[in-house]
């Protein structure tokens, strides 16, 4: 009977939300990896894009909401994604043929895009402060439970319970769903394959005829998706506040190393070790262990390996210990 | 030196003192302090850059780590706290710190295997479980003792002036281990690194409320020798001397406190642009460039190019150490809820890029310049705002929000001029020679 | 004598600064098999990057079955029907065999499915690892990969530079035994090697550069008999 409400804790608390985090950080991750192998380089943009983005359909739902437009038990939130990610990828194509068009024809440095891409991050940074302000921002509605801690304790007559927002749902279920889809996109289709082929070795692509500008103008608008839709699902599932954008950019730069940059299936791993580790890490176990120990050895402390508030270091740790041991990460991406 | 540098240290100037006139000299004296800070800054982030072609956005964490020192240095020492768990504490971290070294030379000197893996991670878990043990009551004893008050262990209670140097040393440290860990990699991974580095030193001092007593900051830094406003205002000969200048006391004391401080920074940056002057046109400086240049063609030449690059990072982040360091005597108190990212970290880049990457003296007047821009852009945003919304309601709701995001002008207007100039000018104000 | 299929005539150029080839002439006609080689920094690899267009030509013009190509770019030339197989880099590792091939035939609109089994009729090796990726094959595999994804856009010249670099004796006889398959095709082939013994025996024209000019042009029978060919590049 303990051994059950250990494990619905543990559920409860670790791996329901690591799931979910860690598809949220694929999504994100996704669309680093892509960046870095097609268009070779570090987008330190991210976080804030993402930000920029979420904001958008922040405002296109308060609208929907204001108009009485609702999706029943399911976010508003979900509807204004298509227009999310159009306006996404009007920025990042703007960003593109403004900024880092110039610096691919005259084949810089790539720690020089690196730099453009900051002052790419500080002007979308200051947009969005600008247009909705710093502050915590809630756009969630719709059911907010699949069940509750409550009813599932009802359900089953165990001490300890187990819930399921709906949130958390949405996030797996898209997150599979987009997953799929992409990788479907990239195996199985032509333009996919003619972008896999561009990362792999741009030189043979642009003989074998593989139109640059046009792979280059298609992985943005993917990136797109995979950022507004991220930043919708980690804005529901959580809270929007713009800097918190910003420092998602570590955990994710460091899922996307430590399963292989330029690799999307290591992006998905390695976000999912992140997302786990994380979640894991920073876990009071006090309760667990109070169900599996006997009496007289249950612990004192929260037994909490490391604060909540050290969350980050975790990935920062990840990150260093894969750079130590096996840069090119798990599926052995591009280090050069 | 190119004879645009003077012109534009001119020009430079002028704009402080017509700061000084239309606001008023004490305004434009607090700007300067805080120019030749950022000037210090950037020095240290364009050694790095200029000198090894290094891109760290770690910055924020090695300038942390001075305000750190400075703490840990010259406030009183607090008695009772340290009687509640001070050696307990110190000793656990010393165990933390041989546990991983410990493990690393495990990792280096077993045969890779499952035994190799097997005994480091229990080594580390065994470690981590032993660290705990001593680490967590002596914490929770000290932050219990005096809570109010201090809930810290304090410092060494050593003159302030010494912490610009354990600033710079602590700085060093740090950096040697990111520097070990993350260079010889390809340079995106750097800045990652140092991303992280610098998340993860703020974080531990908004929570290790025992060594800095976390989010409620330490205020009440010494700062000899520079004196006291209120010490002066007191003093009958600075009394008499502000009268025959024909000034109020105040103002008077507030001026000669800001010169002071002026005075001092114009000493150190001086020091430090003469040592990276000489460091420049050195033999040592001359390798540098070269190993920047192409480091494929001086790895064939036997420069041990991973060595050399570590020797820099660590020279820049002690600066950024110093520089932390004076931040914090500057402002008499350390919050490490102020070390913002997008304020210190890419804001000083933005003075390397904009002032001219790779050469000291583009660096000390890209500090200038751009610190410049960042305050007088809000005053000037509003003014621009107060314009735009002039021809709104009173009251109108987006009269209100663009008032209020006025200051948010500043972030883009920083990221407009980094593009301008990194696109259409890459080489900056003062071009490397 | 006709016209030959594809001609580099006089070209002087390289690649920006000096140049590297002076009056340089390769021609090869239609279904032979063409060799140029020459002692290192001969220019033979420029020689035949200048024919596919991958440098400027100061002076000097390229004609392909009569038709002047001289200001087309690679790509460009790769759709009038020239493929090029480079030395190194010429694979995309990460994918599998037969998307290698499939990425080949990128510029094509049609169905190339007969093509495809065209070169898994020459390469069966490639058929049994169709699915798998063409970075973990063996050099001499992967350089069949290389030449299969050149010949997936049904080129009328195909260009080889050096395909034999770094491979066993056994598995360069083999290449070797491929091309002269590909020339029976109809297909013309220009070839640039180092081993210049085994190549001039399966060449119908040699040309032996040296610093970027013409030296010996005959022959691949011709050059192997001729005591100064022998002498100076054969090792007597």
């Amino acid at each position: 009977m303990d051994i059950l409400n250990a494990f619905v804790l543990l559920l409860n608390f670790v791996v329901v939300p690591a799931v979910s985090y860690g598809s949220q950080l694929a999504l994100g991750a996704l669309g680093i990896t892509l960046i870095y192998g097609i268009l070779r380089f570090s987008h330190f943009a991210h976080g804030d894009i993402m930000a920029f983005s979420t904001m958008s359909v922040i405002l296109a739902t308060w609208a929907m909401q204001g108009a009485g437009l609702s999706l029943g038990p399911l976010p508003t939130a979900l509807l204004a994604i298509p227009l999310g990610i159009a306006v996404t990828a009007a920025l990042l194509l703007g960003a593109d043929r403004s900024v880092y068009r110039f610096y691919r024809k005259v084949k810089a440095k790539p720690i020089i895009v690196v730099m453009a891409s900051l002052g790419v991050m500080f002007v979308v940074n200051g947009l969005v402060r600008f247009i909705i302000g710093p502050d915590d921002q809630d756009f969630a509605d719709g059911a907010r439970f699949l069940f509750t801690v409550r009813e599932f304790r009802d359900f089953t007559g165990l001490d300890e319970g187990l819930g399921l927002r709906t949130t958390q749902v949405i996030t797996v279920v898209v997150t599979v769903l987009v997953v799929w889809a992409l990788f479907w996109f990239l195996n199985r289709t032509r333009t996919g394959k003619s972008m896999r082929a561009f990362s792999d070795n741009e030189d043979l692509a642009l003989l074998s005829g593989i139109n640059p500008e046009r792979v280059v103008t298609v992985t943005w608008i993917i990136v797109a998706a995979l950022i507004t839709i991220c930043g919708v699902l980690y804005g529901l599932d959580k809270s929007f506040k713009p800097f918190t954008y910003f420092q998602l950019l570590l955990p994710m730069f460091a899922a996307a190393i430590l399963g292989g940059m330029g690799s999307p299936v290591g992006a998905v791993a390695g976000a999912y070790v992140i997302a786990f580790s994380e979640v894991a890490v920073t876990y009071a176990y006090r309760k667990v262990l109070e169900y599996l120990l006997p009496a007289d050895w249950a612990p004192e402390g929260l037994v909490q390996l490391l604060g909540t508030d050290y969350k980050f270091a975790v990935s920062f740790v990840l990150l260093v210990i894969v750079l130590l041991i096996r840069p090119t990460g798990i599926f052995k991406g591009q280090t050069l | 030196m190119n004879p645009r540098t003077p012109l534009l240290f001119a020009v430079m100037g002028l704009l402080l003192v017509y700061v000084g006139w239309s606001q008023s000299p004490s305004v434009a004296l607090g700007l300067l302090t805080m120019c030749l800070l950022s000037a210090i800054m950037a020095l240290g982030v364009n050694i790095q850059w200029g000198y090894a072609g290094l891109f760290s956005t770690g910055t924020m964490g090695f300038v942390a780590l001075g305000g750190l020192a400075a703490v840990l240095t010259s406030m009183p020492h607090e008695a009772e706290n340290w009687a509640a768990g001070g050696p307990r504490a110190l000793f656990a971290l010393l165990v933390g710190a041989g546990i991983i070294v410990a493990a690393v030379l495990l990792w280096k000197r077993l045969p890779p295997g499952t035994m190799r893996t097997a005994a480091v991670g229990g080594v580390l878990a065994v470690g981590f479980w032993v660290y705990r043990w001593l680490y967590d009551p002596a914490t929770i004893a000290i932050e219990g003792t005096n809570t109010a008050a201090s809930g810290y262990l304090g410092g060494l209670g050593l003159p302030i002036l010494f912490s610009w140097i354990t600033g710079a040393l602590l700085a060093a440290a740090v950096a040697w281990v990111i520097g070990k860990i993350s260079l010889g990699l390809r340079s995106d991974y750097l800045a990652i690194a140092t991303l992280g580095i610098a998340e993860v030193i703020i974080a531990v001092l908004k929570n290790e409320d025992w060594l800095s007593r976390g989010v409620r900051n330490v205020n009440g830094l010494p700062r000899e020798p520079v004196p006291y406003e209120v010490d002066l205002q007191a003093s009958p000969e600075f009394i008499a001397w502000a009268e025959w200048l024909g000034m109020d006391t105040v103002e008077a004391s507030s001026l000669f406190v800001k010169l002071c401080f002026v005075a001092i920074f114009v000493v150190v940056l001086g020091v430090l642009m003469w040592m990276s002057e000489r460091a420049w046109t050195s033999p040592w400086g001359r390798m540098m460039r070269a190993i920047r240049d192409n480091e494929t063609a001086a790895r064939a030449m036997g420069k041990d190019v991973k060595a050399r690059h570590l020797q820099v990072f660590i020279l820049g982040s002690a600066i950024l150490g110093m520089a932390g360091a004076m931040l914090v005597t500057l402002d008499g108190l350390m919050t490490p809820g102020g070390y913002q990212p997008l304020r210190f970290t890419f804001l000083i880049w933005v003075m390397v890029i904009v002032g001219g990457s790779g050469n000291n003296w583009g660096s000390v007047l890209g500090g200038f310049l751009i610190w410049f821009l960042w305050v007088q852009v809000e005053p000037m945003g509003l003014w621009v705002m107060d314009l735009v919304t002039g021809t709104l309601a009173e009251d109108s709701p987006l009269r209100a929000h663009l008032i209020e995001a006025a200051a948010h002008m500043r972030l883009i207007t920083m990221g407009i001029i980094l593009l301008l100039v990194l696109r259409f000018a890459p080489r900056g104000l003062i071009p490397e020679k | 004598m006709s016209e030959p299929f594809l001609i580099g005539q006089g070209m002087t150029g390289g690649y920006g600064g000096a140049d590297i080839l002076h009056g340089c002439t390769i021609a090869v006609e239609k279904g032979e098999i063409a060799v140029i080689v020459g002692p290192n920094g001969a220019g033979k690899s420029t020689a035949m990057k200048a024919v596919f267009g991958m440098l400027k030509l100061r002076q000097g013009k390229v004609l392909l079955d009569g038709q002047e190509i001289t200001g087309l770019s690679p790509q460009a030339r790769v759709g009038k029907g020239m493929g090029f197989v480079p030395q190194t880099s010429n694979i995309f590792p990460s994918m599998t065999v037969e998307e290698n091939l499939e990425m080949g035939a990128f510029i094509r609109t049609d169905d190339f499915k007969d093509t495809l089994e065209q070169v898994y009729h020459l390469f069966p090796i490639l058929k049994q690892k169709r699915l798998q990726a063409a970075g973990e094959l063996s050099g001499g595999q992967r350089q069949q990969v290389a030449v299969g994804r050149a010949l997936m856009t049904r080129p009328k010249v195909l260009m080889l530079d050096e395909p034999t670099a770094g491979v066993s004796p056994i598995v360069m006889d083999e290449l070797f035994d491929r091309i002269i398959e590909i020339a029976r095709t109809g297909i013309s082939i220009l070839m640039v090697e180092q081993n210049a013994r085994q190549a001039l025996a399966i060449a119908d024209k040699g040309y032996v550069l040296v610093q970027g000019a013409n030296r010996f042009t005959d022959t691949g029978a011709a050059l192997l008999a001729d005591p100064e060919v022998r002498r100076s590049f054969l090792g007597g």
